[in-house]
């Protein structure tokens, strides 16, 4: 059972909508449920995680039961069922990324947020988590940021000190694009 | 007649509709050779499969393809074909893997039958007696949840779970809406409703029928009495919901709990509504029809006056009959 | 250099959109397939060049293709499986983000052999920027009237979308990855019914590897017979390898099967040697499901004979002295690693990533897990070998779905290839924190085999 304040209304934007009625049509007829890992998606991208009033209204939109939502959420690892920082920081800790050190990335990362695994910094701005294999073990360490999920690689402490000093400076909803 | 295939189960062969599983066709031989089923149920679609005590060895595919199949499967959802040869009991492939399940399944239940409601009546607990092992290798903390109590009749402990599924297919099948499910992955997963959230609904109680160990129990009933103390006597009464036949639990003269009749390999013969499980329990609200049989197997029946047959060593000793003869006259006079 | 069939034109600029990648002879694959051949006659190629599923289990795809069942009136699916998630293997992304045409044309191609005319590729959600690529080249491909109605005029309609994943490594397996698709959890079905007469939506599917479906371009290309004469006996074609851990150039790898194992470490022309100019300890070949081996076993087999890159040579020895060829992620292990903490670490990945639908799994991996946790961390004693050995057996072979062989056979592996490591773990629990094995003799040559006297 949870215990964080769940009450907070939602109502879905109309360019939301829009963006949902154009996933659920990918789909054959009566298949709509199809459509619940990509809206989930996009309902955390919006809220910044998956509250249960948000599942909620996505059951109602899709016509399936609560539970049916609740139970795909708490399957997926992608989707926080509790408040995040702004930016979650997920660094691999699978096999091969710590053959190259990501376990001291990670040290380095708490004691730089100086907040623990899963837990916000007290601005609010930063969350971080050691999440499993992310299909880059050639360069690693990495990390990824949602909810677009950039990348970045071959981490070394300074790249961190880089990285987390520009998302301070970034206000916008979307972090930089490594990858460009 | 011609439409039916044989199919060889340790030895016995036996002629069965095509397309059953081999777990079903073992269950038309009965006796030793059925596996033990934790998760199917057969009045469930779907279910199967992930409990994996019904490991069986197929030994020979079918008279067409003899080639044994590689690994062990599941019986309770491999079907049969004509010529199969199938080994159970008979594998000592099959007895190692079964009790390697059997171990892993009780690695995280707590253990608590001196407490469990479901004691006696238990598939798990039968299952560990006929096939664990003594002690258990795991010397880590067990897994545990809180007590849940999900509505006012049925109690959730989620710390027996043994995650069989099956009370979400009842849930999703015999009745109109289902609010629990199972949430979470891995060996983090539990059945829950998320949010606190009553299971409300005509057929709800069924879950309790179908749970084979003591993780959904009934409110109603809970910590009244051993399950082995009360007698069980079919009865049935003019329902508008259900079938309203059902098994009253007697201890004297009290009714301490209704349920659906339950066949010989657990399995309720017909689904029941709340109404007759928790609201009717009245000796009058029901027409008797006569004591229930309990398999002699079960610890309920040690104590049931039908099936009291003197042991063998008994029956051949005049002084020992002597000293049982309370015991047989009270079984005579019933 | 070895022959490039897949990433031939990877470093030409912008390869990643559709005008240069049609300069490059992108494409042509879908107009010989829908001009001038008969679906029956792709399935056919695709049978006769060999082509194994390069997702991992290897099976011809070919002949998966051919059992698709086809009753009348209803819809046959393709589904791409880019749920790369085997920690070592990366080449799927790399693949995606560089050269994402090369998939999309596969798919077309493949779909018009199987007669689907609404197809997924199915991406793991964290790979978002390579939805976003793959987003980007559908919709160039579509403008240019590759995908969508009539398709070049032969009559043929294709619907092409890009699903995202929730986060799940089993949804790797297909049966898994079709409940997800359908918005389910991701628990695997169990088998039969096989996709192929049953899959998404009850209709008959096909899943396939994003490597295998680029594979069927220069299948189409070239011919079956052209495709099959790359690589070595049963192994036909080019594999892209992903090449992590303690080497000097790590990356993606196209190879031709049957190149040497010590000849694709220590060349310039790939991997380049061990990083630091450390030694070789160990090598995972396939991604961390396949059994581990020391560096000699991986260098030479047990008769002395070269070990190559190839299905049959990797596989050589059986799981006493060889390994498999996996999903091609290629994990090296310099002389510094512990052993131990890297099962240890495989092993949490897969208690973390088990669906819990079935018991050996769901209880079996997090058992192992605190098992190797403690004697990682010192508190181990000598009876957890031998039951970390008994818990793998009951795990492997009795699950619903190929994870919990998956989770078994590295720690079944590791235990057998390294069993002095984790034995002095037990026997000096201080000095396991505080510093490594080390190389002990695994790198050194085996002696030969005695002749039976």
């Amino acid at each position: 059972m949870l215990n964080i304040n769940q009450s907070a209304e939602i109502i879905f934007t109309p360019e939301l909508l829009t963006k949902f009625g154009e996933i659920v049509n990918r789909y054959p007829e009566g298949k709509q449920k199809s459509a619940l890992l990509p809206i989930l998606h996009l309902v955390q991208a919006e809220y910044g995680w998956t509250s249960v009033p948000a599942m909620d209204k996505v059951a109602v939109y899709l016509g399936l039961q609560p539970i049916e939502v609740y139970e795909v959420a708490t399957f997926y690892t992608m989707y926080f069922l509790k408040p995040t920082g702004r930016y979650m920081l997920e660094v691999c800790r699978t096999g091969p990324c710590c053959l190259v050190g990501a376990e001291k990335i990670m040290q380095y990362l708490e004691q730089k947020l100086g907040v623990k695994e899963g837990e916000i910094t007290p601005d609010g701005m930063f969350s971080w988590r050691g999440v499993e294999c992310l299909a880059a073990c050639g360069f690693g360490p990495v990390l990824q940021i949602g909810p677009e999920y950039t990348f970045h690689e071959n981490l070394t402490e300074s790249k961190i000190d880089e990285l987390i000093d520009t998302l301070k400076l970034t206000t916008a909803k979307t972090p930089v694009d490594s990858i460009s | 007649m011609s439409d039916k295939v044989k199919v060889t189960i340790d030895g016995i062969t036996v002629e069965v509709e095509p397309g059953i599983s081999i777990l079903n066709a073992a269950r038309q031989i009965g006796g030793d050779v059925v596996p033990p089923a934790m998760c199917y149920y057969s009045k469930l679609e779907g279910s199967g499969g992930k409990c994996r005590t019904c490991l069986v060895k197929v030994s020979k595919g079918s008279e067409k393809d003899p080639r044994p199949m590689p690994k062990l499967v599941a019986s309770c959802r491999t079907n049969v074909m004509d010529g199969m040869e199938v080994q159970n009991i008979t594998s000592p492939e099959v007895v190692e893997a079964r009790k390697g399940v059997v171990e892993i399944l009780l690695i995280n239940h707590p253990l608590d039958c001196p407490i469990c409601d479901q004691a006696g009546e238990c598939h798990l607990q039968d299952l560990a007696f006929e096939h664990g092992s003594e002690a258990t290798r795991y010397e880590f903390e067990r897994r545990t949840f809180d007590r849940i109590d999900i509505g006012d009749k049925i109690q959730l402990h989620m710390t027996r779970c043994i995650l069989c599924y099956r009370c979400v297919y009842t849930a999703d099948q015999i009745t109109n809406n289902r609010v629990h499910g199972v949430l979470g992955r891995g060996d983090a997963s539990e059945i829950s409703t998320y949010i606190e959230k009553a299971i409300d609904n005509d057929f709800s109680g069924n879950v309790i029928d179908v749970c084979p160990v003591g993780a959904l129990t009934d409110r109603t009933f809970r910590f009244k009495n051993r399950v082995w103390f009360t007698k069980p006597v079919d009865a049935h009464r003019d329902c508008p919901t259900c079938s309203g036949k059902v098994t009253l639990w007697y201890k004297g003269a009290d009714v301490l709990r209704v349920t659906a009749r339950k066949d010989q390999f657990g399995e309720a013969e017909e689904f029941i509504c709340n109404t007759c499980r928790f609201d009717t329990k009245q000796t009058g609200d029901w027409v008797i029809e006569g004591p229930r049989n309990i398999s002699n197997n079960s610890v309920i029946s040690a104590n049931h006056y039908e099936t009291l047959r003197p042991l063998p060593v008994v029956q051949n000793n005049a002084l020992l009959q002597e000293a049982n003869k309370e015991q047989f006259e009270r079984a005579t006079k019933f | 250099m070895g022959r490039k069939l897949l990433l031939e034109h990877i470093n030409v600029p912008g390869i990643n959109t559709f005008d240069v990648y049609r300069q490059q002879g992108g494409y042509r694959a879908v107009e010989k397939a829908l001009k001038t051949l008969s679906p029956e006659a792709i399935v056919e190629e695709v049978k006769k060049s060999g082509l194994r599923g390069r997702g991992g289990a290897g099976f011809p795809t070919g002949m998966k293709w051919s059992f698709l069942a086809k009753p009348e009136g209803k819809a046959r699916y393709l589904v791409c499986n880019a749920d790369e998630s085997e920690p070592g293997t990366f080449k799927d992304r790399y693949l995606m983000t560089y050269i994402p045409h090369l998939l999309i044309e596969g798919m077309i191609v493949s779909s018009f052999a199987l007669g689907a005319a609404v197809s997924y590729i199915y991406v793991r959600g964290e790979m978002m920027p390579q939805i976003r690529i793959l987003e980007r080249a559908i919709a160039e491909a579509k403008n240019a009237g590759f995908l969508g109605k009539n398709i070049l005029g032969s009559g043929y309609d294709l619907e092409l979308y890009v699903q995202p994943g929730g986060g799940a490594y089993i949804c790797g397996e297909e049966t898994a990855l079709i409940e997800s698709l359908e918005g389910k959890r991701g628990n695997p079905r169990i088998k039969p019914p096989f996709p192929a007469i049953s899959g998404l939506y009850g209709c008959p599917t096909v899943v396939n590897n994003v490597e295998s479906i680029a594979a069927v371009v220069p299948i189409i290309n070239d011919g079956g017979e052209e495709y099959a004469k790359v690589g070595i006996g049963r192994s036909t074609g080019t594999k892209l390898i992903s090449a992590g851990g303690n080497l000097a150039k790590p990356g993606v790898y196209e190879i031709e099967l049957g190149l040497p194992v010590e000849e694709f470490i220590y060349s310039e022309e790939y991997c380049g040697g061990i990083a630091n100019g450390k030694r070789l300890k160990a090598v995972v070949a396939g991604g961390s499901s396949v059994p581990v081996l020391p560096a000699n076993l991986i260098l030479k087999t047990v008769n002395g004979e070269k070990r190559l890159m190839s299905y049959e040579s990797l596989a050589d020895g059986g799981f006493v002295s060889g390994s498999m060829m996996g999903s091609g992620g290629f994990i090296a292990f310099d002389e510094d690693q512990c052993m131990v903490r890297n099962t240890w670490n495989f092993s949490r990945f897969y208690h973390h990533e088990s669906c819990g639908q079935c018991s050996p799994c769901r209880e079996g991996t997090g058992w192992m897990e605190k098992v190797l946790h403690r004697i990682e961390y010192g508190h181990g004693k000598y009876s957890d070998i031998d039951l970390l050995v008994d818990v793998s057996r009951k795990i492997e072979g009795n699950t619903i779905c190929p994870l919990g062989d998956a989770a078994a056979w590295p720690v079944a592996s590791a235990i057998r290839h390294f069993r002095d490591e984790f034995e002095w773990h037990i026997t000096h629990p201080a000095e396991a924190v505080k510093r490594n094995f080390g190389l002990a003799h695994y790198a050194d040559p085996l002696p030969p085999v005695a002749e039976p006297a």
